[in-house]
């Protein structure tokens, strides 16, 4: 056995080479959830596996907020690493404009990335005048619902079917002990939940005439202040969540302590970590229930610059494993997200995910906050939501504090 | 800071208490003494006693019981759990790594930045020059900064050495911080030293570094020992330069403590937390108890630090 | 900075001649190239360059795009940043004034030639020697609502008592407060008690031979005494608290909400996380300004103090 393995790459040394040597390649990311884990430890596995290089993990717990800054001054020390996890869209773009990231075009070329990827807006995200700088491997949709069953058994009610449904089960819930509306404390869940109302309510035209348009006379104008209402009318049902983390939040749904929470399809990795099966024990309404919409927001991978042939060499070899086949399945499976190619077979997806890959083939897409908003404003809104969320402040000031983010947005 | 060299004398005037003698032992001023002492005795070591509690509970007990009740029954679990066990990401070595990283980070820092300040503070006592005291006034003023504004700045020039996210890029930062302090305190230390001995090794020829080596240095011993007090707790407590200036892997304690306690997967074990939180506590909680009065010194220098 | 005291004097006067030459004290000279570049390179240089480049609108590299004032009319303008300002005040004042009694009446209780002295100063000051993040998880752990002092009062029977600061955005800064003067109160005691044994005896015969009560003696007699004890410690407590920032990021994060936002985490969030340098630049300017304002009354106190002796 070893006498094979000897062989082996003592002919793999002759054959080519430039053959690199093992190269300890350092993934930063913020994949630190049990689902999450389980999703990272496919692409350290496959790493591992089949290259001769090795995967060295830096997981920043805390999510993106806290990790991004870490990776961003980083990158801009000078001590860049292997490999770091973004969403996609502009929170990489400077470090992209700097040349601080691998170019990527040639693996994507070779790998047929402009052929498989589906959407074609998630390369968009990553291309910057025509080279590609990311490699995305899945997409997110913030667009979910995840409805507890028992809980809805507890208090007599059928699982709502959409957004005003539950709403009107609110109180009902309230009644019976159970939070209403889970909702973690960090300030990107209540910026998320909102966006989430903000698309089901206002519609997608409103939605991508602030976000995308910067439009701040409809961010201040009736559309949204239907949302904000919404929104204030349901942070009324959200206060005794009494949590932080989002999995934390996810927990109390999965127990039944909870009736529901808004929260992309990460969340479905943790009820697959706690066995629970859609349909049965738990519920997803794409779009709230109300407008069958998906955001294709996800997380790429961008390769910081190194000057190291062999270590460029192992970071492209990465940039294509993440986005082969075999691994595509495995990670998105436990991610509960979608993957990035069309071509995949997901036969072992379960109920929720399969909704989500009907709507990705109707078409019915939109592009993400992260990929319109650069991450200064989105850093302005996530202050003001968490600020609403969590005290008593009026719809309407609210809003006014949010058309002006918008007026000033870049 | 004026008050400093009246301070590092104040565990020679802890000794004495001045105040009146009380008359007698069950007056109503001692048992308004000694009630409130108690009292604020209690709000003191209620904290450590809930952490010690909580980290020897399973954590069913944890969920059904009261924080403030001894274990029923007595598990290490959350300790093993905590040190070797405990997850961040899909690392799940625990707080061990982070410990010997903060290990590896405190014994260069410690030392590079007391011999530093031991010699800038014996020049600055004995061989002062034009501008010597403008620097250090400056070195003072500098200790009052808030860190936040040379945060960035600090990025570049470790970009620049070719430090950044290194061991050595954090021992530089601790280096630069710990001066001000220790600085003071050695310079106040060597001028309190006879001048008599100094001009007699003078006019045996001995130069600079001769009479630092072989007269400052045999009869300093407390000072270094206060200031490496200082330093220890200091460089161990740190969380601000080790989150900006380092990276995962070489994370110390106090970062990867709040990295593992607000990174949950499933529930939260607040026993291995609370055994997390004590193992990093460990280190500056047993030099307190052992060095005693010289770590009431030390602070009590230490404090202009903040 | 008044640190220049006894023997130092001296030093000077007897040792140091006018240097002539550049070689002369060469080894001292160069031995001070660290001190000399830390408080240049460092201090002055690092916060200049921070102060200029607050001034231009750098976002993640930076660059000397000059916008004026932009940067801080922005920082006022956000809500974020007035709530971090607010909540460093009530913080501040709570947490000064807290201190100072809690310390004051430590020491002087310790001063009163009781038994256990030791005992009891090893207990007040140990906190001390823990880091922030220790300190703000032991106390995020004692004021859980759900396990802590909340559900323990409930258990024993006072159903409707509600304690959750950290829940609670109008209350959430003295859940904080709680955890830091824990920290930090045993050092200003220990301060104190070192001022307090500096006291002659005989005050305390004198205010005796008069009649003055033991209360009184200490308002009116003692206090003014330790006056430089008293602003030393003032300096400590402000200095410290405008660097305010593990605590609150181990013991909440800031949440709920914003409502536990400190202008220290605020830079960190926007230099880094937010991609937004010339912002965390300005945000850390008005730090500093904070710092020098609690200084100047302090410098020029020392100054005045010196003139009188």
């Amino acid at each position: 056995m070893k006498l094979t393995k000897a062989l082996l790459s003592a002919t793999a040394l002759c054959a080519a080479a430039t053959t690199a040597h093992a190269v300890d390649l350092e993934v930063t990311h913020w994949w630190t959830s049990g689902g999450e884990a389980a999703a990272v430890t496919q692409f350290a596995k496959a790493f591992n596996e089949k290259t001769e290089h090795n995967w060295v993990d830096g997981a920043i717990a805390g999510g993106g907020s806290t990790a991004r800054p870490i990776m961003v001054s980083r990158i801009l020390g000078g001590d860049p690493m292997g490999a770091t996890q973004f969403n996609h869209g502009r929170q990489a773009q400077e470090l992209v404009e700097a040349g601080l990231m691998l170019d990527l075009t040639d693996v994507a070329e070779a790998e047929g990335w402009k052929d498989v990827v589906h959407p074609s807006s998630l390369l968009d995200a990553c291309t910057l005048d025509g080279r590609i700088y990311c490699a995305p491997v899945n997409i997110h949709s913030w667009q979910w619902l995840w409805l507890s069953n028992s809980a809805f058994a507890d208090i007599g009610v059928d699982v709502p079917a959409n957004w005003d449904e539950y709403v009107a089960a609110m109180p009902a819930l309230d009644a019976a002990g159970i939070v209403p509306l889970a909702m973690g404390g960090q300030a990107w869940q209540s910026s998320g939940a909102f966006g989430v109302l903000a698309i089901a309510i206002a519609g997608q035209d409103a939605w991508k005439a602030v976000n995308i348009a910067k439009d701040a006379d409809v961010a201040g104008g009736e559309a949204y202040a239907k949302v904000f209402d919404a929104a204030a009318a349901a942070r009324e049902y959200s206060k005794k969540t009494n949590v932080q983390d989002w999995n934390q939040a996810t927990a109390m749904v999965i127990e039944g302590k909870a009736g529901g929470q808004i929260m992309g399809d990460w969340a479905q990795g943790e009820f697959a970590v706690a066995e629970k099966v859609a349909g049965t024990d738990y519920t997803c309404l794409p779009g709230l229930g109300v407008n069958a919409v998906i955001d294709t927001a996800g997380d790429a991978f961008y390769f910081p610059k190194q000057d190291d042939p062999e270590v460029e060499a192992a970071q492209k070899e990465l940039a294509a494993l993440m986005l082969s086949k075999e691994v595509q399945v495995e990670f998105n499976l436990r991610k509960g997200s979608l993957p990035v190619r069309g071509d995949v077979d997901l036969a072992a997806a379960n109920d929720c995910m399969k909704k989500g890959l009907a709507i990705l083939e109707s078409g019915n897409i939109m592009p993400s906050g992260d990929m319109a908003l650069s991450p200064d404003t989105s850093g302005q809104i996530e202050d003001l939501m968490t600020e609403f969320w969590s005290s008593d402040m009026s719809a309407a000031d609210a809003q006014a504090e949010y058309a002006g983010i918008i007026a000033d947005a870049d | 800071m004026t008050r400093v060299s009246h301070l590092t004398t104040a565990d020679a005037q802890l000794q004495g208490p001045k105040g009146p003698k009380p008359k007698r032992a069950f007056s109503g001023a001692n048992l308004f003494i000694y009630g409130t002492l108690i009292v604020m005795s209690l709000y003191y070591l209620l904290p450590l006693w809930v952490m010690i509690v909580t980290s020897l509970k399973d954590m069913a007990e944890v969920r059904m019981g009261n924080i403030f009740s001894p274990p029923a029954e007595i598990t290490f679990q959350p300790w093993v759990k905590a040190w070797s066990e405990a997850c961040t990401g899909i690392n799940c070595d625990g707080l061990s790594r982070g410990f010997w990283n903060s290990v590896r980070i405190l014994i260069p820092s410690v030392l590079l930045s007391i011999t530093v300040a031991s010699v800038s503070g014996y020049g600055l006592s004995m061989w002062k020059f034009k501008g010597s005291e403008v620097f250090f006034n400056i070195l003072l003023l500098g200790a009052f900064i808030p860190y936040q504004i040379m945060l960035y700045p600090i990025v570049i020039i470790l970009r620049e050495l070719g430090l950044m996210g290194s061991l050595g890029g954090l021992v530089l930062v601790h280096m630069i911080f710990g001066m001000p302090i220790n600085t003071l305190l050695f310079r106040n230390y060597f001028s309190s030293i006879p001048q008599e001995l100094f001009k007699a090794a003078r006019v045996d020829g001995a130069g600079f570094w001769a009479i630092f080596f072989k007269i400052m240095l045999p009869m300093s011993l407390p000072i270094f020992v206060v200031s490496m007090i200082i330093q220890v707790t200091g460089i161990w407590n740190d969380f601000l330069f080790g989150v900006v200036y380092t990276k995962p892997a070489i994370y110390p304690m106090t970062v990867q403590l709040n990295n593992i306690v607000n990174s949950v997967q499933g529930v939260k074990e607040y026993n291995v937390n609370m055994a997390a939180t004590l193992l990093t506590g460990l280190v500056p909680l047993v030099i307190y108890f052992i060095s005693g009065k010289l770590f009431v010194r030390g602070i009590a220098a230490g404090a202009v630090k903040g | 900075m008044a640190v220049t005291d006894h023997g130092v004097d001296h030093a000077r006067r007897e040792y140091a001649k006018p240097p002539i030459k550049i070689f002369k004290n060469l080894s001292s000279k160069i031995a001070a190239i660290p001190m000399i570049l830390t408080a240049t390179v460092i201090f002055i240089g690092c916060s200049g360059w921070t102060i200029v480049h607050s001034f231009t609108n750098s976002k993640l590299l930076p660059k000397l795009d000059f916008v004026g004032f932009d940067q801080y009319e922005r920082l006022w303008s956000s809500r974020r940043w007035l709530i971090s300002v607010e909540n460093l005040f009530i913080y501040g004042l709570c947490s000064l004034v807290f201190t100072l009694v809690i310390g004051f009446l430590l020491a002087a209780l310790l001063d009163r030639k009781i038994r256990f002295e030791n005992t009891f100063r090893t207990i007040f000051l140990y906190p001390f020697a823990l880091s922030f993040v220790v300190t703000g998880l032991v106390w995020q752990w004692i004021l859980n609502p759900e396990f802590g002092v909340q559900s323990i009062v409930r258990g024993l029977g006072w159903e409707s008592f509600t304690f959750d600061p950290l829940y609670n955005s109008d209350i959430v800064i003295y859940g904080i407060l709680i955890a830091g003067l824990w920290q930090g109160t045993g050092l200003i005691m220990c301060i104190m008690l070192a001022g307090l044994r500096g006291i002659d005896e005989d005050i305390w015969k004198a205010t005796k031979v008069d009649g003055i009560g033991t209360v009184k003696t200490y308002l009116v007699v003692i206090i003014p005494m330790m006056k430089p004890v008293f602003v030393t410690a003032l300096v400590l407590i402000a200095s410290g608290i405008v660097k305010v920032y593990d605590l609150v990021v181990a013991q909440t994060s800031g949440g709920p909400g914003i409502s536990s936002e400190v202008p220290a985490k605020y830079v960190y969030d926007t230099l880094f996380g937010r991609q937004n340098l010339g912002q965390g630049f300005a945000a850390s300017t008005m730090m500093l300004v904070m710092v020098v304002i609690i200084l100047i009354p302090y410098v020029y106190l020392q100054f005045g103090g010196k003139k009188d002796q």
